[in-house]
């Protein structure tokens, strides 16, 4: 395709990007998981799942190399392999009211068996090395127009199911005790979520790839949850910084002979420090002590393990 | 099977590093940082990917890269413990720019990068030489001498640290310590059996410790044997039964160990 160099006048790149069809794809299956890592992402930082998130992520490696060795398609062993881990960790989690210890010890073990399996399936398959770091790292070549579909068909699904539970879930995941006097079936949310959570990120895997979807879910997320404690606003924050990470990555690697993930992971962190720092700066502003207002939703969570600021 | 040098290599330097993973492991697990070492072992791998593209030696750059996040994530967090978030944020950066620094490899150079990459991410413990293994040797004992010597103050600081730091308890110092050892572990692990399994080293021998027994110092020797044991044998294993690739052997029985402590807990 040549070699594109960036001009000055950005209506005039946009057009050019737009010229191929694999671009057009890339973009419309870029935006889809954008909103989606968006909002489920929102839902994860809060509920301080981001090592679960991170474990059902590269679960998309053991899916998709033993779809690899199986015959069947890659996004097939993706969504099973995700879905397996979420049911895996949900009973790990729900069955060890030992701390977050015993816990968390659980969530690695699940990753490091699904990763040792993939490994093991790769060698088996004896396939080449350069789907290997697609697959970890993702690509946004070649996304034909059915990927683009079935990952609308499954934001839909997403967002719709969140849609529907999106409240009791909030009220489960601040405050469990008060949820669980109202009726509202907190482990139920708790194990849906984490399935939920493996749908969305088995789609976002295969643009980001299954090491990067973090760059997406967490970063857009807890910045908007540093900026604003309030729960609708930042929740549309964090849809609006996923999506101008995600297109600013697009454009800029078209552009670029280095990869989309190098891109998007930086927007993403550098989106992060700056919501940080406008936080903090704030915070001096108002002469902010520990008693005054919340100026961020992390600051009305009560799920900060100690008062431990002064020490 | 001892007779051949790899194989021997192998022993040498799995010992060294499944005692070190198995004893900083418990640690890790009792307080609840695995995804910290998680994060750690994940940017090994850049770090490793770095120093190819620099050229030096790789273990300048694993340690390099695992220390200074160490350094970080206790820095980000309250009482030297990083938050889930942080850690996240900053340790998917650190993927991305390995990410860039494969393209500036596979670029540069021609052939053998994409060896280094799956070299780097499942280790090769078959392909270690003398002075590597006696190298990883030293450096897993000087970890457990380091992990003992701090082991009785760690531990205070990790179940009570309020009550810790009343008694003069350097609590933040330690958990400094305890992400550096971490890191350590990591670097070298990642020689071994690969940054992306050498959280199986961590995780699973201590998370089976901590169920079998709650008496912390039979806990930790408890840990480090199970690490060993699935070192040794795995090592073996994948000797008699050539297309099992070392490291998932390994990592296989961890995770089979942890499976069976789950289970007979729940039985008992």
């Amino acid at each position: 395709m040549g070699n594109p160099t960036l001009s000055w006048n950005l209506v005039d790149d946009v057009n050019r990007l737009l010229e191929y069809q694999f671009m057009v794809n890339a973009l419309e299956a870029g935006t889809i998981v954008a909103v989606m890592a968006g909002v489920v992402g929102w839902y994860m930082v809060l509920r301080r799942q981001s090592f679960a998130g991170h474990t059902i992520a590269v679960m998309a490696f053991p899916g998709a190399s033993g779809a690899a060795l199986a015959g069947v398609p890659a996004a097939l062993g993706y969504y099973l392999a995700c879905g397996i881990a979420a049911l895996t960790i949900g009973r790990a989690g729900g069955s060890s009211a030992r701390g977050r210890g015993a816990e968390s010890a659980a969530i690695g073990v699940v990753q490091v068996a699904g990763l040792a399996a993939g490994f093991l399936f790769l060698s088996l398959y004896s396939g080449v090395l350069e789907q290997l770091q697609t697959l970890l790292f993702g690509t946004f070549l070649g996304i034909d127009s059915g990927q683009v579909l079935t990952l609308l068909v499954v934001a839909v699904v997403v967002l719709g199911v969140l849609a529907v539970v999106g409240r009791p879930l909030l009220l489960a995941t601040l405050d469990p005790e008060v949820a669980r006097a109202r009726g509202v079936p907190v482990g139920a949310l708790d194990a849906g979520f984490l399935l939920v959570l493996g749908l969305a990120v088995a789609a976002t895997s295969q643009i980001t790839g299954a090491l990067l979807v973090f760059a997406l879910l967490v970063a857009p997320a807890a910045a908007a949850q540093a900026l604003t404690p309030r729960p609708g606003r930042s929740l549309v924050l964090s849809v609006v910084f996923a999506l101008l990470v995600m297109w600013a990555g697009l454009g800029v690697s078209y552009f670029s002979i280095y990869p989309l993930g190098f891109f998007v992971t930086s927007f993403a962190f550098g989106l992060y420090v700056l919501a940080q720092l406008a936080r903090h700066a704030r915070g001096r502003f108002a002469g902010d002590g520990p008693g005054a207002a919340p100026g961020a939703l992390s600051d009305v969570l009560p799920h900060e393990p100690g008062p431990a600021r002064t020490m | 099977m001892l007779g051949h040098e790899f194989i021997r290599n192998a022993y040498l330097a799995g010992t060294g590093v499944a005692l070190a993973c198995g004893l900083v492991g418990w640690f890790t697990v009792l307080r609840g940082q695995v995804f910290a070492g998680d994060a750690l072992s994940h940017v090994a791998f850049v770090g490793a990917i770095g120093a190819a593209v620099v050229g030096v030696d790789e273990r300048a750059g694993l340690f390099a890269l695992t220390l200074g996040l160490a350094a970080v994530m206790a820095g980000l967090g309250r009482r030297a413990q990083a938050d889930d978030v942080s850690i996240g944020v900053v340790f998917s950066w650190v993927l991305g720019i390995g990410v860039l620094l494969i393209a500036v490899l596979s670029t540069g150079t021609s052939g053998g990068n994409g060896l280094i990459v799956a070299n780097t991410l499942f280790g090769s413990i078959f392909g270690l030489g003398a002075g590597q293994s006696v190298a990883a040797a030293a450096i897993g004992l000087g970890v457990v001498l380091g992990a003992v010597a701090i082991a009785r103050p760690l531990l205070f600081a990790s179940i009570d640290p309020e009550l810790a730091a009343l008694h003069g308890v350097p609590v933040r110092a330690l958990g400094l310590g305890l992400l550096g050892l971490i890191g350590v572990v990591t670097a070298e692990g990642t020689q071994a059996i690969g940054a992306l399994l050498v959280l199986g080293l961590i995780a699973a021998p201590a998370g089976a410790a901590l169920r079998l027994t709650s008496k912390p110092y039979l806990g930790m020797a408890l840990s480090a044997a199970i690490a060993l044991g699935a070192m040794w044998g795995g090592i073996a294993v994948s000797y008699a039964v050539p297309s099992l690739p070392p490291s998932t052997a390994i990592v296989g029985i961890a995770v089979g160990a942890y499976a069976l402590a789950s289970a007979s807990r729940i039985a008992l």
